[in-house]
């Protein structure tokens, strides 16, 4: 019984890694096509918080998850205009003007939750979608087919997005602007419009993490993204600004957070040394991008405003 | 005049920041003239209220001090949170290893190991930049995430005040730390500590450093052009480091001052990112851009973000406004400060000069060759 146990186990953290994983990979991923159009945006996590406190609101008020997702939505969109103003027409400092994105994410949404919520309550959270058929394979159906609608939407995303970037006329105004954005100027590309609609992507996707965050734990308080939004940027650069890497990295992440949970639950960590185990994430990411600096380069246009003078 | 003209640009970025504040106010129902009497008042009031601002204001400069160091060397610090941690947890260290120092001695030990602590875990990301390529900017934001954690264990666990253990209230906060070592008030029987003027006076030396001293030429011409200063003989990589490294130790002693500065004479914690910090190494970024990135005007800029954190709590007492309202407003001012002209052009020339010290280093001591200087300088 012992070693059914174990693989039991084992089958629930994978299923838990994969949970954890989706804010990382949809945050990660709009982040991807964001820089490969040659726009950083530091302020995921801001953006996060922002849609994870509006979703939350909107579901505990209206009690309808579907108008959560909507608004989660409608800040990912309305976000991503405003970083478009502020960094393809305004031309502002990027890394800089995310760092204000972040800030004003993580104090607005703190600040209309206290005043208006108040004391954290519960919402309801999505239910798991069980794939027929597939989800009673065992052990293999339990840990992937039995996943929120995010779930699938976020790992259904990497392949959209990697083919996106490769194959479509947009993917390709995408890197030219991002690589060389005179170049595609002078081919009549509009830089300003395809950065314009990567950033949207991006926060709208942002929004989309945001969201899933808020819906699976079934609560908001304060910091709730808790840095997972710079996680998100690192990943960009942790999967050499490829969807598949970027997937690799949040599903790295996610099971080695299932893991650490798991270990605590079960007291292999001692409570106390918890606090270590929690800087697992970004240990890790400060090793991979030792690992991957110099052997990867970013879009060669990558924080560069872009004009024709 | 035109130098006038320009100082108005921020001027005028924070009064489109505060008019989305009203907005702020509004949508959370509070009326925005009652809100800005009660921040007004709450920062500049009364001798008390500006005693106050000051001390809230002396991380805050310290932090913005530091980055207009490594601004000016083109390297990028956003890792003032986890210097303030760690120079704080070396600070507290300190003081608990060796409580009966005479005040004179331990008063300057503090200080210096929250100086050295916070400048160690500065250098790591300068280093990781300098001699791996790292982006300094992610590194030192995961470096935040990682100090924040490692102060929770050291608060939950192995430096935790055994009373909190006995009481089982188990507060994240250490015992109460020696007296010999709690800055002394410069007024007697008021808040405003030592910290306050250490903080103006570091501001001070960080202008001496840059602008007066071999060192600071080096480190501002690596800003400038990487590649002249490398031909010129100046060691890029190892200014980088320092860069870094100085920039963390002015953080990590803004760490030692809330410490030892403090109320409780403790290190405490309420388990959250900035239960410690009080956000004050973001908020450090948001003083030194609106300083302009000179130490000089950090000091009058650090006052007015202070008078902000100080306002928002008398908003909170008197209107039941969260105080999240000022880091909110923080935000706006970071964004439309560098989304408006002036700051623009001089934050370009640090962005450019940031791109040309990549490809210098990455250029693993070489000497460029012309025509990659040339494609190099048209950023």
């Amino acid at each position: 019984m012992g070693s059914f146990f174990t693989s039991a186990v084992l089958v629930a953290t994978i299923a838990s890694g994969l949970r954890l994983a989706i804010p990382y990979l949809l945050a990660g991923l709009g982040e991807t096509v964001g820089q490969r159009s040659g726009v950083l945006n530091l302020g995921v996590d801001g953006v996060m918080q922002l849609s994870a406190f509006f979703a939350y609101w909107t579901v505990l008020e209206t009690g309808s998850l579907w108008l959560g997702v909507g608004a989660g939505l409608a800040v990912g969109t309305v976000m991503g205009l405003v970083y478009g103003v502020i960094t393809v027409t305004l031309g502002a400092t990027q890394g800089i003007s995310g760092i204000g994105i972040f800030l004003f994410g993580l104090g607005f949404s703190d600040l209309i939750f206290r005043r208006r919520v108040g004391t954290p309550k519960p919402i309801k959270q999505l239910p798991e979608v069980e794939v027929p058929l597939l989800s009673d394979i065992p052990w293999v159906g339990e840990a992937l087919f039995r996943q929120t609608l995010f779930g699938y939407l976020a790992f259904a995303s990497v392949p959209v997005v990697a083919l996106m970037l490769k194959h479509t006329t947009f993917g390709m105004n995408i890197r030219a602007v991002g690589e060389n954005p005179q170049a595609a100027d002078s081919l009549g590309i509009s830089v300003g419009r395809t950065r314009y609609l990567a950033i949207l992507i991006g926060n709208v996707m942002a929004g989309l993490a945001g969201t899933a965050l808020v819906l699976e734990l079934g609560i908001f308080q304060q910091n709730l993204t808790q840095g997972l939004g710079f996680i998100a940027v690192a990943l960009v650069y942790f999967g050499a600004w490829r969807a598949p890497g970027v997937m690799v990295g949040a599903l790295l992440y996610g099971l080695v957070n299932a893991t650490v949970l798991q270990w605590k639950a079960q007291g292999i960590i001692p409570r106390e040394a918890s606090d270590l185990a929690s800087m697992a994430p970004a240990v890790l990411t400060i090793l991979a991008l030792v690992v991957l600096a110099g052997r990867v380069s970013p879009p060669a246009a990558l924080t560069r405003p872009f004009s024709r003078h | 005049m035109r130098r006038l003209v320009g100082g108005l640009v921020p001027l005028g970025a924070a009064l489109v920041a505060f008019a989305f504040g009203a907005l702020m106010l509004l949508a959370v129902g509070a009326s925005p003239w009652d809100g800005l009497t009660a921040l007004v008042s709450g920062a500049f009031g009364s001798g008390d209220r500006l005693i106050a601002t000051a001390v809230k204001a002396t991380p805050l400069l310290l932090v913005g001090a530091g980055i207009t160091i490594s601004f000016r060397a083109s390297v990028v610090n956003i890792g003032g949170e986890g210097q303030i941690v760690m120079g704080a947890l070396l600070a507290t260290s300190l003081a608990l290893g060796v409580p009966d120092l005479p005040a004179i001695l331990l008063v300057p030990l503090v200080l210096m190991a929250g100086a050295v602590g916070g400048g160690l875990w500065g250098a790591v990301p300068g280093a990781l930049k300098a001699y791996a390529g790292v982006n300094e900017i992610l590194s030192t934001v995961m470096l935040n995430l990682v100090a924040v954690q490692f102060m929770n264990y050291l608060l939950r666990g192995p430096l935790i005040d055994p009373l909190e253990l006995e009481t089982g209230t188990r507060i994240p906060q250490t015992q109460r730390l020696s007296d010999n070592a709690a800055l002394p008030a410069l007024v007697p029987g008021t808040r405003l500590h030592l910290g306050v003027l250490v903080a103006v006076l570091a501001a001070f030396a960080v202008w001496v450093l840059l602008w007066r001293t071999p060192l600071g030429f080096r480190l501002r011409a690596v800003g400038h052009n990487p590649d002249a200063a490398r031909a010129a003989g100046i060691p890029v990589r190892r200014s980088v480091v320092t860069a870094l490294g100085l920039s963390g130790s002015l953080s990590g002693l803004a760490g030692a001052i809330l410490v030892f500065g403090s109320e409780g004479q403790r290190m405490a914690t309420d388990g959250s990112a900035a239960g410690f910090t009080g956000s004050a190494g973001f908020n450090g970024i948001v003083t030194a851009l609106f300083g302009g990135l000179h130490p000089l005007w950090t000091i009058p800029s650090s006052y007015l973000f202070g008078g902000l954190l100080t306002g928002a709590t008398n908003l909170q007492r008197q209107l039941q406004i969260p105080s999240a309202l000022a880091i909110a407003l923080n935000g706006l001012v970071v964004i439309f400060v560098v989304s408006s002209g002036r700051f623009q052009a001089r934050i370009d020339r640090f962005v450019d000069g940031r791109r040309n010290l990549g490809t210098a280093l990455a250029d693993d001591g070489e000497p460029l060759a012309p025509a990659e200087a040339e494609v190099d300088s048209r950023g």
